[in-house]
């Protein structure tokens, strides 16, 4: 059966803006994304909306839905109240470009600064290397991520203290705890993670784990290990006398 | 003037970064030339994230009888005898290399008990051969080459679209286009360009395809010159969601079949066992216990008729539907969750093997994969046809212009193997990057003609020009006649008539796009984005339906119902598309070349 709902969306840009009302009828079984582009077909051809596979797999079209930081393309409509009005924004952590899209780029500038995978030699003479499931397993939950940036988004330390410049964000912490999890790799990003990519400005609020799509265990699985490995490494009273007296060489 | 466009200077420019764009740019950039990377989207976001099974390379890891061999083979069968033999012959040498390159880059696949890269079953393979990572490969591939390739120092320009390929005489001296979030133009100026533009799916009403498989790099370079190569083998990927109404088209793994999942018609029959093709009797399975087996890597054991090759998959479910033996929603029922007779603990089991497909139904269609089967049904997935390269090398009929993955063609012939693809765009995206800095090396910088930048500007900021109202239509409605129009009458099932409808639709659909307005800005403009798109959509439907007319047999992903049978003497040439001096498109019957003896032999070996 068909029904009307009203789409309250923010449109503007870098300079301001407003949300307008748009009211059409919606069928069964749609996301908001398919809302978003009826009305984009009909009402509003150049309303400004960033998406690809629209089956939650790319992390493009990340929006706040009635507030909550979420993909459109997997926000099934019968899970919101069409009684009143929908309101569908850009992520508010980064700045906007038009209307439901932002500047993202941030993000790819900090990757660009975390140490590259540093193999071990191969453990095999033709170059392969071996590896029991039980110890990629976690690494894997990690790659899971599709960079929708959601994380990001929710992140207080970003989106309310704007520490862009001190600290790399949920995101990227998942991405240091898969190298630095990872079996093969040999590099260590202890230091950077406790000074420049400010670890410490984590609180374990676990807002990004709250709102990841691909269900990534953000805050206990990453960033607790890796604030456990910075600890251990700078902080341990025991560790650091150790380091002091061990005989060198 | 041309000189109030900023200009970027690259001895390659890529275009397009996925699988096969990273790869290629990685490779280049190796190679110590200077690399220009343009991404329609996002990095990273690229049609590539999508895909899930696997990745196919003959390793053997999982059953030590597989080799390059056996990979070529199955490759030239899956492609009923059309390839480009010599790209299968690369194909199957090379992919393990390429694989095991990405695990030194910090790709993460599933592992066997020894340790090793694990590989899965998939059709058309004979043996286990797909490495993977769950179901969603796809996305470790692309981000382990956007993960090393940004430390290659490849110049990124994310959220660009190119809108023409710039020539300087016969040779391709950059392109032109501008970024999405300014609608600011830009001139790159290159010494070798390689087109790694993706699929064209787009071009039909019900598609696997995210938006930006609106086949940009095969009309690019079409318009360029480059000749295209057997447009008409489309592959319907036989299982894709048809309910909700919004989700259709969205593709569910092959893996779910391979792991066990079994199709069903409304009255609960295994229907696939009533059309076994010959060429594939002695390989596949007649006993639904053995067929099981084999879906548990039972080396003994052969497959099910359910991993029989897409496009025969893809017209028996059609068979199903049109004699009324389908599900309500027009589909047939793939069923995983039958599985629980056999093993203990099924659903972590099929939630661990092919996790995104549960959530995918779990999220999009309320519907629980490991109690319930899910309903599927044929959807646009692939064109195994595109850019004429040169197997070796990846050069195009333009001099300095490559292309590399689904917008080239001849490795997958008439059908693609699933798991093929992402090995294609591995093994001959490196090739592209390697033989495009090459050529770089070798030749110097190219000349920008003014005239045809001016051109190109005007005619991508001509929709802007055109009044609203009267004579002058929003570029959506063009967009969806058209896809509609593909989906009816040169889809699954072909007809003469209806295709030559088609072509003249396409004239008329051609006309239509001519007039179309936008309004608005420059900025982020999804409107003005389409309304450029519906050139390159227009471009490759009618190459399409020029193709598939001609065909006049069955072969691989063109089916067509007034000549239903396979023509010995129609697998002797492939389809040539170009463009004439006087703008039309022309097409010609290209003889393929003789098959090497060595190769004639394996094929021999392995029938």
């Amino acid at each position: 059966m068909n029904k009307t709902v009203t789409f309250r969306i923010w449109r503007g840009d870098a300079t301001g803006g407003k949300f307008v009302d748009y009211t059409t009828e919606i069928t069964e079984g749609l996301v908001v994304l398919d809302v978003v582009h009826k009305i984009q077909a009909t009402q509003a051809n150049d309303m400004a909306c960033r998406w690809n596979c629209k089956a939650g797999k790319c992390g493009s079209c990340s929006a706040e839905i009635n507030g909550i930081p979420k993909l459109m393309c997997m926000t099934r409509m019968d899970t919101l109240p069409i009684d009143k009005p929908i309101t569908i924004e850009p992520m508010r952590a980064f700045p906007s470009i038009r209307d439901l899209v932002t500047d993202v780029s941030w993000n790819f500038r900090v990757k660009t600064k975390i140490k590259k995978f540093n193999p071990r030699p191969p453990d095999a003479p033709d170059g392969t290397w071996r590896m029991q499931q039980e110890d990629v397993d976690r690494v894997q939950e990690f790659r899971k991520c599709i960079e929708c940036f959601l994380c990001q988004d929710v992140c207080h330390v970003l989106r309310d203290h704007h520490k862009h410049e001190e600290f790399i964000g949920p995101r990227f912490l998942v991405y240091t705890a898969a190298l630095e999890m990872h079996p093969l790799d040999v590099e260590d990003r202890l230091p950077e993670l406790k000074q420049s990519q400010g670890i410490g400005f984590c609180n374990i609020t676990k807002c990004c784990t709250k709102v990841c799509p691909e269900h990534i265990t953000i805050t206990d699985n990453a960033i607790i290990p890796l604030k456990e490995r910075v600890v251990d490494e700078y902080y341990d009273p025991l560790g650091w006398l150790w380091k002091k007296i061990r005989p060198k060489g | 003037m041309a000189t109030n466009y900023e200009t970027h200077e690259y001895d390659v420019l890529v275009i397009g970064a996925g699988g096969a764009g990273l790869r290629a740019a990685i490779e280049a950039s190796a190679a110590g030339v200077k690399v220009g990377l343009i991404c329609k989207s996002l990095l990273g976001k690229a049609h590539t994230v999508m895909a899930e099974g696997g990745m196919a390379a003959a390793m053997g890891n999982v059953d030590d009888r597989d080799n390059w061999k056996v990979h070529f083979a199955d490759t030239m069968r899956g492609g009923q005898y059309v390839n480009n033999w010599q790209m299968a012959e690369f194909h199957a040498k090379e992919a393990p290399t390429r694989v095991h390159e990405l695990e030194a880059w910090g790709a993460v696949f599933d592992r066997t008990k020894e340790g090793k890269i694990s590989q899965r079953n998939f059709g058309g393979h004979r043996y286990p051969r797909l490495a993977h990572v769950g179901d969603r490969t796809g996305l470790e591939l692309i981000r382990t080459l956007q993960d090393h390739g940004i430390h290659q120092g490849i110049s990124v320009h994310m959220e660009y679209t190119i809108v023409s390929l710039l020539k300087n005489g016969d040779r391709v001296a950059g392109a032109f286009g501008y970024d999405r979030e300014r609608g600011r133009f830009r001139i790159f100026k290159a010494k070798a360009v390689v087109v790694c533009t993706g699929g064209l799916g787009r071009a039909y009403a019900v598609t696997s395809n995210s938006w930006e498989g609106t086949g940009d790099g095969v009309s690019l370079a079409y318009h360029a010159g480059a000749e295209l190569l057997d447009m008409e083998f489309i592959q319907f990927h036989p299982t894709g969601m048809i309910w909700p109404p919004s989700v259709k088209g969205i593709l569910v793994t092959e893996s779910v079949r391979g792991e066990g999942g079994v199709l069903r018609n409304k009255d609960g029959k295994r229907f696939m066992y009533d059309d076994i093709p010959d060429n594939y009797k002695s390989q596949t399975s007649t006993d639904p216990e053995e067929g099981w087996r084999y879906t548990q890597n039972d080396k003994n054991a052969k497959r099910p008729p359910e991993l029989l090759t897409r496009d025969h998959v893809a017209r028996c479910i059609n068979r199903e539907v049109k004699a009324g033996r389908g599900s309500p929603h027009g589909g047939v029922f793939l069923d995983i969750s039958w599985i629980k007779e056999k093993i203990p603990n099924a659903a972590e089991h099929i939630k661990k093997k092919i996790p995104s497909m549960y959530h995918q139904f779990m999220q999009l269609a309320n519907l629980d994969i490991t109690k319930e089967p899910m309903e599927v049904g044929p959807t646009t997935h692939y064109a195994m046809g595109g850019i004429r390269v040169n197997g070796e090398t990846q050069a195009t009929n333009v001099p300095g212009l490559f292309a590399a993955g689904e917008c080239a063609a001849g490795l997958h012939g008439a059908n693609r193997l699933g798991g093929n693809s992402l090995s294609d765009l591995i093994v001959f995206g490196k090739r592209a990057g390697e033989f495009a800095a090459k050529f770089a090396k070798e030749n110097a910088a190219s000349k920008i003609d003014d005239a045809q930048v001016e051109a190109a500007y005007k005619e991508a900021m001509s929709p802007f020009d055109r009044p609203a109202g009267g004579a002058s239509e929003g570029p959506y409605q063009v967009q969806y006649d058209l896809q509609n129009m593909m989906q009816a009458n040169v889809g699954i099932v072909r007809l003469q008539n209806e295709m030559e409808s088609a072509l003249d639709g396409i004239h008329k659909l051609k006309a239509r796009a001519e007039k179309v307005a936008v309004q608005g800005h420059l900025e982020y403009n999804p409107g003005w984005h389409t309304a450029i798109d519906l050139k390159h959509l227009l471009t490759v439907s009618e190459a399409i339906t020029l193709a598939a007319i001609d065909r006049k047999e069955s072969r691989g992903g063109h089916f067509r119902e007034d000549f239903p049978d396979k023509d010995p003497a129609a697998a002797k040439y492939n389809s040539v598309v170009s463009k004439a001096a006087d703008g039309s498109m022309k097409f010609r019957r290209e003889p393929i070349p003789p098959m090497p003896e060595h190769l004639k032999q394996v094929i021999e070996e392995m029938k």
